[in-house]
């Protein structure tokens, strides 16, 4: 076994427990989980599995899925910047307060917040009114769908920003501006290529967050088939309806496509990573 | 004139960091700003900079007021203690951003810009680096890049802050040198904070010595080496041997031992004074003489380099007295540990309290 052989000596003892110990908590916890759902759709077959997934119904529940799920990680991406950037770089009074604001979406439970959602946009809601005088749908809409992801994903950027930007020292932008530079400049060239791996870390973790999510969206979303029907609901559905294989079969395309994201998504924070070390 | 300040004045809620600080400096002048910590040089070397805002008092940068212009519009040069390279860019990046943020009317083309980058490159010895990251540097050499890239905007002055107090004794001591033929190349206007003495003599034309956000004296390193004007310069400037004692019918007491009082204090009342002399300007000798009354036993001796370091008990002192002899006296004299010597101050300076301790 090449691969598991150490090039040198390693200061650091208990490689091999702690490896083993890695690798056993990842099978107990998520691969033999996971493989459930392999299992479940082998049987099927071939034909039935993909008459299963290619449904109109699962195609259109894979595309709003996925795009609310990619438009709520980039609003956050902004939101949560900007939300870091005051939270370290300022001090103001309520600062300790509005920090463990941030967290509230990891603790809540998400059917609170899909039904918060749903009261405060519905057409007599406080805001409801308001998008309702702009023809603005959002309850019943895949305006909703984004707008309880971002809600979701939000403290993932927060959090992985917020070390990153601590220890960005403050004297970096000060050189920067007695360069000569302005401000726009000094975040366009400066600042954000050193926050891109961490921002872009926050954000897949928002966006598979935001694919999984489905306890504060079906409360907001309405659920009408071919418009605003998630693929987490699909798979609620067909279990309902006893179908364990088809919803095993439709999971297990979610599983693959938000995994090879998440790769591909990861490999490009590495490669972003290498140069500078 | 290169700088002009005028009644810089700074205070932060609990204390003074700038009680109205008046300094003019020359055109192509390396003037030291040197305190203790806490001084508050860093503060005026970055209000200087305009990275904060003075309460009161003007800054006149090469004739023009640019007392209340952003630090980027004010065209100074500045070298950072921390070095605060750009990390996500290369070398070449880094010393090139200065000139490559320029408006497009004012930016120099591709090629002179990379002229201008190598040139200043070769001029720091970091031409092998271009495509270098800042974390492959060791810390000598990012204050290299720092200081090129500081240079690259053909900054009206430059300012350093503490800019080698990072860095090991070895690399600090070579870089100073290298820094001062720098200067004598090009002839930037410049400023230095720094809280090493040695330093400030060796680098600077001037020195400026700031306690308690005020100025103390101003000179070049012999005047203020020789002539320090008071009792907190002396005493800054190097290793001194420290007396307190009394001035008293002309005399000043230290110890046992009395030398005579200096001519603004020899008709004074009696007052208590603070008596200083420096290591190096003691005398040792094994036969007494006339004027070397003081004797002493040897409790420690120390190898410094080219000077042997002693520590000398002697009767009436409360403490010991630190003396620095050549090594070949030290060798003539053939010193040991518990020898009895005479000791002669070739050079006191005194100071008269003029509060009681």
């Amino acid at each position: 076994m090449a691969i598991f052989q150490k090039k040198r000596r390693n200061i650091l003892p208990g490689f091999g427990l702690s490896m083993g110990y890695t690798v056993f908590y990842l099978s107990a916890v998520v691969i033999v989980p996971l493989s459930m759902i392999f299992f479940n759709a082998i049987p099927m077959g071939w034909e039935p599995f993909l008459s299963a997934v290619t449904a109109p119904r699962v195609l259109a529940s894979y595309k709003l899925s996925f795009s609310t799920a990619f438009l709520a990680a980039l609003f956050d991406a902004v939101a949560g910047l900007l939300t870091a950037w005051v939270l370290v770089r300022y001090r103001f009074p309520g600062k300790a307060f509005l920090d463990a604001l941030v967290d509230i979406p990891f603790a809540l439970p998400t059917a609170v917040a899909g039904i918060c959602f749903a009261t405060l946009y519905s057409p007599v809601g406080w805001l409801g009114e308001i998008t309702a005088k702009w023809n603005i749908e959002v309850i019943n809409s895949p305006t909703g769908i984004v707008v309880a992801l971002i809600f979701i994903g939000f403290p993932f950027v927060v959090r992985t920003l917020q070390p990153v930007l601590e220890e960005l020292e403050p004297e970096i932008e000060e050189s920067a501006h007695c360069l000569g530079a302005t401000r726009l400049q000094t975040f366009r060239k400066i600042l954000l290529p050193h926050l891109f791996p961490a921002l872009l870390t926050g954000s897949t973790l928002a966006f598979a967050r935001g694919i999984g999510e489905y306890g504060s969206v079906i409360f907001i979303a309405g659920n009408l088939p071919m418009k605003t029907e998630i693929a987490p609901l699909m798979i609620m559905s067909k279990l309902d309806q006893y179908d364990y294989n088809g919803a095993s079969a439709v999971a297990l395309v979610l599983l693959v496509i938000s995994f090879s994201m998440i790769l591909l998504l990861n490999a490009i924070q590495e490669w972003q990573q290498k140069e500078y070390r | 004139m290169g700088i002009e300040l005028q009644n810089i004045t700074k205070k932060f809620t609990d204390y003074t960091a700038l009680d109205n600080i008046s300094l003019n400096i020359a055109s192509g002048e390396l003037i030291a700003l040197l305190g203790p910590s806490g001084c508050g040089k860093t503060t005026l070397l970055r209000i200087i900079a305009g990275l904060e805002s003075a309460d009161s008092g003007k800054i006149i940068l090469e004739g023009k007021d640019t007392t209340n212009l952003p630090p980027r519009e004010k065209n100074v040069g500045f070298v950072f203690q921390h070095y605060a390279l750009f990390r996500r860019l290369n070398v070449y990046e880094n010393v090139a951003f200065g000139l490559k943020v320029l408006p497009r009317s004012k930016r120099p083309s591709k090629s002179e810009i990379k002229d201008r980058v190598e040139h200043l490159l070769k001029l720091v010895q970091m031409e092998w680096a271009l495509k270098r990251y800042p974390s492959q540097l060791s810390g000598g050499q990012r204050q290299r890049v720092a200081l090129a890239r500081a240079l690259a905007v053909n900054p009206r002055v430059l300012l350093l802050d503490e800019p080698f107090s990072a860095l090991d004794a070895k690399v600090r001591q070579e870089l100073r040198r290298w820094l001062r033929k720098l200067h004598d190349e090009i002839h930037v206007t410049s400023i230095f904070v720094t809280h090493d003495q040695e330093e400030a003599l060796e680098l600077a034309d001037r020195i400026v010595v700031i306690n308690k956000g005020k100025i103390e004296q101003q000179g070049t390193p012999q005047e203020v080496y020789d002539h320090p004007a008071n009792a907190f310069v002396y005493n800054f400037l190097g290793n001194v041997n420290v007396f307190h004692g009394r001035v008293h019918e002309g005399m000043v007491t230290l110890g046992g031992h009395s030398v005579d009082a200096p001519d603004e204090l020899k008709n004074s009342a009696e007052k208590t004074s603070q008596t200083f002399v420096r290591p190096h300007e003691i005398g040792i000798s094994k036969i007494r003489s006339e004027g070397n009354d003081l004797e002493g036993t040897i409790r420690e001796i120390r190898l410094l380099g080219g000077q042997i370091g002693l520590n000398i008990e002697c009767e009436g002192f409360d403490q010991p007295i630190d003396a620095e002899i050549p090594r070949e006296l030290y060798l003539n004299l053939q010193l040991k540990k518990g020898d009895r010597v005479f000791v002669t101050f070739n050079k006191v300076k005194v100071f008269a309290c003029d509060y009681e301790i």
